[in-house]
């Protein structure tokens, strides 16, 4: 996410921060490459403008050229202001009193309305809300449906007219059936338009006072260069839109239009799409993504996510196999399919504070995942027997195991002695023992090699 | 660019008023525009057409385009490939374009094998003695990189079944599409051997400067530009008029 830019913006700082003391003439050419790097990531150039302004200023005050670290404050100023600059600290949805609340999409074709639309759906879903959709795209060939599709997926249910009825018309009943039906939430999906075709903004502006939203969302595709301005502008005026939905963020996007949106509209990115799957979708916090860009983790996210992904009971349940010993190959499996639940390792890794480094190490590389298919492979091609007494596993059965995961015996070797000095850690973990340095070493690289993650050079 | 313009309106080659200048970049900027043009190549039988792109960049618009023009104005028959077997509802909305452009649709159920529906339709069209056969796939970003293994795979069963095919690689990019357009152009390239661009949603304000730099970084010129929802609305490009809507205010 936001690579490039963060690459260059973190350079220039460490780059700073060597120096000890700053003059203007260092904060100077510092500024000179933060507005390069944004420019280039597609900021719009006002914004730049603005921005590093803003930024020189501050960096310039005595609380700056003073204290003692001056690198460090320089720092802070660029996070607090990156952070000011994507809309502060966030924005929530706002929600009826009574009756439906309801959530208006809009934005450019290709956009990916109507998979936020589903993704917005499934994450409100989550916090027990009863949500339903209104298909109103009745353009784009088989809209509707995918929308049914996908909001199967969701589990929520979808009002549509089919492709004669009229968008207003679609929208109106669909507001009416969910009052009836005592839904909580409205997501009304629209038509991709352009922000210059006239009669489909008009039509967006007939939808707006028909069904009198709470929220109104813009689906922008974090891709758009500076015509992002452009868009959002005329969306603003047509839509009267309170947030922003920047979706692919999982791309290589520069980050231009996630960086200008906020300034030029005054509306705040409100959640960001980073993924194929439904739950790749989250609420957008400024300051965490601005923590992120410079290098400086996002740990929040990382237990939010860890929060939403693991079984509580399971973890307990762990725990207390731990203290008795009785740590299986079966607990093995389940630990680490709950950690792959959180979505690719490579994504974790953004979010651990000071790994900027590790990311760029990893540049042009993946962590493979298939190292770890391997492994859940060979632990299900076991026998329940097998998996909780590993001990047993003799030479034909080690050849069985290896046929039926379709890898050889040394992987299975592998993963059998790791999971072993797992287990003699684990014990003296438990029992209060200090660690030895050694063995922990010795772990390492001994069994390590079936479950680090390996770095394939492209 | 730049520079040269500079060096000729300092040898005295172009007039220094502005109008003369002007002109004189609109025809470097058509120039540079033109780099590797070549029409689109039907000469196969059937002639392949792969179309791919990141998502909501419009490729299943545009093959329903250029099918409609290939059927009405060239009187090919054209069946269409539905290897979209991800997105949910692709497969109908490809179907919606087969039936409004007349030409014939294989698919396979969601999740299938996209490489396996590729293969399917060639089949059909050999047996059909079809002239074309366009192979949608599903959109995808350029930095996952399985989901580019799969379009290498989705290329190499097509050129088993058919020598030299696909006979045309196209990447759809939005004109709306920043910087990134010339990431996308080189990824999808190194992965599918793109033979050129179609510059989508040019009905916008965005003019998509960026095929410029795909074109004069990467040598893959833009073919065909889209300028609407209506299947009228695909046009060849012109790098004249284009190079002149870029600097119209």
């Amino acid at each position: 996410m936001f690579d490039q830019l963060s690459e260059r913006l973190q350079a220039t700082l460490s780059d700073v921060r060597s120096r000890g003391k700053l003059n203007e003439g260092d904060v100077d050419a510092a500024m000179r490459d933060i507005r390069l790097a944004l420019l280039e990531a597609d900021v719009n150039f006002k914004v730049v403008k603005s921005f590093t302004a803003t930024l020189k200023e501050r960096c310039l005050g005595a609380e700056v050229l003073d204290s003692l670290d001056p690198g460090q404050q320089v720092i802070k100023i660029v996070n607090e202001e990156l952070t000011a600059l994507m809309g502060g600290t966030g924005r929530e949805l706002a929600f009826a009193s009574n009756g439906p609340t309801v959530i208006l999409m809009a934005g450019l074709q290709g956009s990916g309305k109507t998979t936020a639309c589903a993704k917005l759906a499934a994450q409100l879903d989550r916090t027990g809300k009863n949500v339903a959709l209104a298909a109103c795209d009745v353009y784009r060939p088989a809209a509707v449906d995918q929308l049914v599709t996908i909001a199967k997926e969701a589990s929520a249910h979808v009002y549509e007219q089919g492709t004669d009825a009229d968008p207003v018309e679609i929208a109106g009943w669909a507001l009416d059936r969910a009052r009836e039906e005592n839904r909580d939430v409205l997501i009304v999906d629209t038509a991709g338009r352009l922000h210059v075709d006239e009669d489909l903004m008009a039509e967006l502006a007939r939808i707006r006072k028909r069904v009198k939203p709470h929220n109104v969302l813009l689906v922008v595709d974090a891709m758009t260069g500076q015509e992002a301005v452009g868009v959002a502008e005329a969306f603003a005026e047509t839509a009267e839109f309170d947030g922003v939905v920047m979706t692919k963020l999982d791309g290589d996007a520069r980050g231009g239009a996630a960086l200008s949106v906020r300034t030029v509209t005054g509306k705040p990115i409100m959640y960001a799409s980073t993924g194929e799957k439904l739950r790749d979708f989250d609420q957008f916090h400024p300051d965490r993504m601005a923590s992120r860009i410079l290098g400086m983790g996002d740990v929040l996210s990382l237990i939010e996510k860890a929060e939403r992904e693991v079984d509580e009971n399971q973890a307990i349940d762990l725990q207390k196999k731990l203290q008795r010993e009785q740590f299986t190959l079966e607990d093995f499996l389940k630990q680490m399919q709950q950690v792959r639940k959180m979505g690719p390792i490579s994504g974790l890794v953004g979010m651990l504070p000071g790994m900027g480094g590790m990311k760029q190490q990893l540049k042009g590389a993946d962590v493979d995942e298939g190292e770890l298919d391997r492994t859940e492979a060979i632990i299900l091609s076991m026998t329940p027997e097998e998996r909780a007494n590993p001990g047993m596993i003799n030479g034909s059965r080690r050849k069985r195991i290896a046929t039926g995961s379709g890898t050889k015996v040394q992987h299975v070797n592998q993963l059998v002695k790791q999971f072993d000095q797992i287990r003699k850690l684990m014990r003296q973990v438990v029992s209060g023992k200090p660690l030895d340095p050694q063995q922990l070493a010795q772990m390492s690289q001994a069994g390590g090699r079936a479950q680090r993650p390996k770095v394939r050079r492209r | 660019m730049v520079e040269r313009l500079e060096r000729e309106v300092e040898a005295g080659t172009v007039p220094a008023d502005g109008e003369a200048v002007r002109n004189r970049l609109i025809e470097i900027l058509a120039e540079v525009a033109s780099t590797g043009r070549a029409p689109i190549d039907l000469s196969g039988d059937p002639a392949v057409l792969l179309m791919v792109g990141v998502n909501g960049t419009g490729k299943t618009t545009t093959i329903g385009k250029i099918a409609w023009h290939l059927s009405r104005e060239f009187g090919l028959s054209v069946v269409l490939a539905a290897g979209d077997t991800y997105r949910a509802a692709a497969g109908e909305q490809l179907e919606e374009w087969a039936e409004r452009s007349g030409a014939d649709l294989v698919r396979s159920a969601p999740g299938g094998d996209p490489g396996a529906v590729a293969f399917d339709a060639i089949e059909a069209a050999r047996a059909r003695a079809a002239d074309v056969v366009i192979v949608d796939t599903a959109g995808r970003l350029h930095t996952q990189s399985s989901l580019m293994d799969e379009l290498a795979k989705v290329r190499r069963v097509i050129a088993k079944q058919v020598p030299d095919a696909p006979h045309e690689t196209l990447i759809s990019i939005d004109a709306t599409t920043g910087q990134n357009g010339l990431r996308q152009a080189k990824v999808f390239s190194e992965a599918a051997d793109v033979d050129g661009v179609v510059l989508t949603k040019l009905d916008g304000t965005a003019k998509g400067g960026i095929a410029l730099a795909i074109a004069s970084e990467l040598g893959i010129p833009v073919k065909l530009i889209g300028t609407g929802e209506s299947l009228e609305d695909l046009r060849p490009f012109d790098p004249a008029d284009f190079a002149r809507a870029l600097l119209a205010e």
